[in-house]
Parts: structure tokens; sequence; C-alpha cells
């Protein structure tokens, strides 16, 4: 095979076929087993330091922040993050310590509300290390190709470019066409993290709306922890069988948290938090500012309907679900700022 | 008569203006999603828009914050997945693409990623996002960003997205698809597109208020000059109601 060019970025989970089907069969039962438990349990047994994490969702649409906080709580250390739309969940992981390396197809910004100071002040200081680049279709179908079984996916992105130079990806002549082609190695994460809108207590999970890429992380994953807005009987499952993205046996534990992706955006149900995430922007401008949010919303908070209440509570959350349905107008520090 | 406007909104009344009707366009959020919306309103009912999320042909109601927002796939025809509108893309479906920078050289090359050392940046910025795949496999990519000396250089600190590369051919000698690349450049100076034989950057309008010398002023690289340079013209009055309809808290037009 004629090699013509190799990216020198670090190869991050990526392993041999044959080696990640011996996993498979020595770790993921395909047992219809209940496994219901709890966010502190989940994250005990399954966030090791050191394992390369995802999350699903798009970075501030539909993230287990319920979990994030719980990473955060444990103090967990030296996770590297898998940077695919990396927004509110990856800023506060690198903000609280928890995520000091990152391959980044998007990450250190906030889209439309700008950049995001906690996660830049460590990239540019070096406390979190960049270990590659690759672009957000790059990262998707390494993913793809990790859940498919394969080595690696071809693709006709990031050709020509210093994204391609940084990347772990490689160029090859294409034996069809003869032209350069792009081989982009599989991904598999140590640990997904996932919201969705309902599954069963084995795990069989639908989301509403748009998978974004979340149909390929979950196929990817080697260990994946699944929280949702309800646990529902199997039969509803059953009953809608096309609307099932993630089946079973690729989830390892399951956890019903109500709103569990507050101040993240979840589709038909809450919009985003524009006060919180605005709190959390002012407050990471500094250290400081950091851990007074860390204290305020994670340490000092005990279990997820402590932490509905301090955010605002019922009134805030049925605020959101108006906005989400066009029912109440966006406020929004930032816009404020924008505005002026 | 001409109502007073503001840059954001005459980028957006250009960048409208370029998409034709019964064609496809990736957006992002902000002033692309504005351009999208308005060319719907106005010239191009049947548009196709598309979001790297997975939203596709949305009757997007209000302005998205993200472009995997709820408002993405609202009444859309479909609400898919990155991987299906990402291969949609490379397989030839989507006509245009829109894309922003923090720096641009003469062959429409694209920086988001850093200022300085990649390894030890002055400023680190989100890096390709969608914008690697958009300036890889959209047909033709409009570029809106503002205009300065340090952005409009003559060699970036990283290409993170492909223009024309160095120059004709490179795109095809890299591997990209064929017949893709930047298509126009618009900034609050100017209007821009490619010159054939060179592939690089040249102007082709001025917008009111601005004369040649005031954008090459703004810009680190010799600037081709269009034998047949224009003055763009100001948005309508109908078209900035347009707009306040579409963004009536002015998220992305300002007021």
């Amino acid at each position: 095979m004629n090699v013509l060019q190799e990216g020198q970025g670090e190869l991050v989970g990526w392993h041999d076929p044959d080696e990640h089907r011996a996993w498979v069969a020595e770790h993921k039962t395909r047992a219809l087993k209940d496994k219901r438990t709890t966010v502190k349990a989940a994250v005990e047994e399954y966030v090791r330091d050191g394992a390369l994490m995802a999350c699903g969702g798009f970075g501030h649409i539909r993230v287990s922040m319920a979990v994030i906080y719980e990473i955060i709580r444990q103090q967990k250390r030296d996770l590297t993050l898998c940077g695919k739309t990396a927004v509110h969940d990856s800023d506060v992981l690198i903000g609280a310590g928890c995520v000091n390396r990152i391959e980044v197809a998007y990450a250190f910004g906030h889209e439309l509300r700008g950049l995001s100071p906690a996660s830049r002040r460590a990239a540019e200081s070096g406390r979190c290390e960049v270990v590659a680049e690759i672009s957000n279709a790059g990262y998707q179908w390494r993913f793809l190709a990790a859940a498919m079984g394969l080595p690696f996916i071809p693709s006709r992105v990031m050709l020509g470019t210093d994204t391609l130079k940084r990347s772990s990806a490689k160029v090859i002549e294409d034996p069809f066409s003869g032209k350069p082609i792009l081989l982009l190695p599989a991904c598999y994460p140590d640990i997904v993290l996932m919201h969705v809108h309902r599954c069963d207590r084995y795990g069989n999970a639908q989301i509403d709306g748009i998978v974004i890429e979340d149909f390929e992380l979950a196929r990817a994953a080697r260990r994946m922890i699944l929280t949702t807005e309800e646990i529902v009987d199997d039969e509803v499952i059953r009953q809608a069988p096309q609307e099932t993205v993630i089946p079973y046996y690729l989830v390892d534990a399951v956890v019903e948290v109500p709103y569990g992706a507050h101040p993240t955006l979840m589709p038909g149900r809450y919009y985003f938090d524009e006060q919180h995430i605005g709190e959390w922007l002012r407050l990471s401008k500094t250290e400081e500012g950091v851990a007074e949010y860390l204290d305020r919303y994670v340490y000092d908070v005990e279990g997820f309907s402590c932490y509905l209440k301090r955010i605002g509570g019922d009134e805030q959350l049925e605020y959101l679900r108006q906005v989400e349905h066009l029912e109440a107008p966006l406020e929004a520090p930032w816009l404020e700022e924008k505005r002026k | 008569m001409t109502r007073p406007y503001n840059p954001t909104q005459l980028l957006a009344y250009i960048a409208a203006g370029l998409l034709e009707d019964n064609s496809s366009v990736f957006v992002g959020t902000g002033l692309p999603m504005i351009a999208g919306m308005l060319a719907q309103r106005t010239h191009a009912p049947n548009l196709l828009i598309i979001f790297e999320a997975g939203g596709i042909g949305p009757r997007v109601p209000v302005l998205p914050i993200s472009v995997g927002d709820s408002r993405t796939f609202h009444r859309a025809v479909s609400a898919s997945s990155m991987h299906d509108v990402m291969s949609a893309s490379q397989a030839g479906y989507v006509d245009y693409g829109f894309l922003g920078a923090a720096q641009i050289d003469p062959y429409g090359n694209l920086n988001t990623t850093v200022i300085g050392d990649w390894r030890h940046p002055v400023v680190r910025f989100p890096g390709s996002g969608g914008a690697n795949d958009v300036g890889s496999l959209c047909g033709r990519t409009i570029i809106v960003m503002r205009q300065d000396p340090r952005r409009f250089v003559e060699r970036l600190d990283f290409v993170t997205t492909p223009g024309y590369l160095d120059g004709p051919g490179a795109r095809a000698r890299a591997g990209l698809p064929a017949n893709t690349g930047p298509y126009r450049v618009i900034t609050q100076l100017g209007l821009y597109d490619f010159e054939e034989t060179t592939k690089r950057m040249r102007l082709l309008a001025t917008h009111p208020g601005f004369s040649v010398d005031d954008v090459q002023r703004a810009t680190s690289f010799e600037l081709i000059v269009s034998k047949d340079l224009q003055t763009t013209e100001p948005p309508p009055s109908d078209v900035l109601d347009t707009m306040r309809d579409i963004d009536p808290t002015g998220m992305v037009i300002g007021d």
C-alpha cells in the first residue's frame, strides 16, 4: 500500500479489530439484565482515571451533565476527551481539572456565546494538552469505523491541510480511483456518557429528534453509562422498535435522571438554561470563580434533585420547557451584552 | 431612499443574494442562518437548508443558538444524523456552504485553530468543527468574516480548512472532490471572488463608502482588483424589515 502522507497527531482509542472482538467477547454481556443503578455507582465502576472518554449529544445539546458532575465530584483525573463538538461538557470538565488531554474537532468555544474562558485558559497555558486535530465529520467517521469493527474508514475531508498534519489519519492512493484518499482510524472510547429521552431497564434507548453521532458513538463505546429522562416498561420500546437508536447490549449502566442534561438543551423537553450557562461563563473567567461555581453546583450538592432546586427549581424548569416549545421568549445574559 | 443599516445587515443581504433557489446550503449559526432564512423569504423559497448535526430542510421558527438546536429540525423534512448530512455533502448533494474564520490567505484557505505556534498557541480557537468538512465537500463555499491586516494574511498560522491550497490544481492533487472550493468572500469592506488562472482572491465590489485603498489597507497581501469593479447595493427597506422578523431580538444583526 502506497502511504502518501501520515498525520503527526497522537492516535487515541485505536484497537486492532480482533483485539476489540476479544474484548467484547469477554466484557460485553448479551444477557437481558436489569442495569439500573445510581450515577455514583456507575461512575465509580466505569470511569477510570486516565481513560479516553466521549460525551454523547453535541457539546451543549443532550449531554449527560448528571454524570459529568459526578465525575467532577469523584475527582477523576487525567482523562483524555474526544473533543467531538465539545462545548459546555468539555469546558466544565477541563475547568474542574478532570480532563487534561483532548483530541479536538471543536473545543474551547460556546458557539454563538463566544469562546470558553476556562478551557481556553487551560489550552493556552498547556494545562490541557491538545493531542491531535480532526474535523467533526472526521471524528464521527472514526466512531463509524469502530462501530463497524473496521480498522479505518476512507473519507475525502481534511486533505491538503494542517488539520490533517496534526491528526492521526493517513493518506493513501485509492486502489480503485487512483486518487489520494484519507484513512480515518477507528476510535473506541473507553467510556461514553449519553443522555436519552427514554429507555427500558435493560438499556434499549430511544432519542427524539436528531441523533447527531450517537448511533455511531454508542456502537464504538467500550463502556457506556446511559442516563435517561425516564425509564419505561420494555413493552413501550417493543411497541415502537423503529425508534430505538441504542440496543441494550451496548449499555453497561442505566440511570433515570429527569432533567439530567441541564443546563444543556434536551430536544422537545427543555431549552438551554442561558442564565446558568451565563453564570458559568462569567464565573469561569477566573480560577476562583471556577471554584465558586463548582462548590455551589457540584461539591456542595446532595444529589441531582438538590442541584435542580439550586438552579431555580420547578419554576425555572417550567420556563425552560416553555422556551423549548416557543411559548416564552429567550432571555440570556450574553444576549443582553450583545444588545448593548 | 436608503434606510440606515449596519454592516451585519449588509453582509447578510449580500450573502443571501448568492444563494440560488432550488439549491442546498450547509449553514452555521449566526449570520449564515440569517442569510439562508432571508433567501428563503425573498428570491429562493425552495432553498434547502442543512445543519451539520442532522437537521434537514427545517422551517426555522427563531434563530438557533447551536447548529444542533431543536430549532434546526423544527418542522424539518428530516431529523437525521451527522453521518447522514456529511455523507450527503461528500456524495455531492450540497451546493453551498458558509464559513467564517480568524484568518484567510489569498487562496481562501482558512484558520480557525490557533494564532501562534500550534504547540504553544498565543490564542487557541475552537478548531475545525465542521468547517474543514464544509470547505472540503460543499460545491461552493461562501466565507463571511471581518477584514483587517491581521486577518487577511499572506500565510496562515494554521491551515484548518482548505481553500485553493497553493493555487490551481492543488485541490485535485490533494484528493479533494472535483468542482469544489471557495466561491465568494464577504467582509465589512467588500465582495471578492477567486481569479480563474491564479485562484487568488479578487475584489469584485466595494461596499458603499469604501474605496479600493481602504480595502488594500486592510489586506496584508497583494489584492487583485476586478477590471469591472462594482459598488454593492445597500439592503432595501423591505429586506431590513424581513431581517428584523428573522432576528427580532437582534441576537445576530444587533440593533
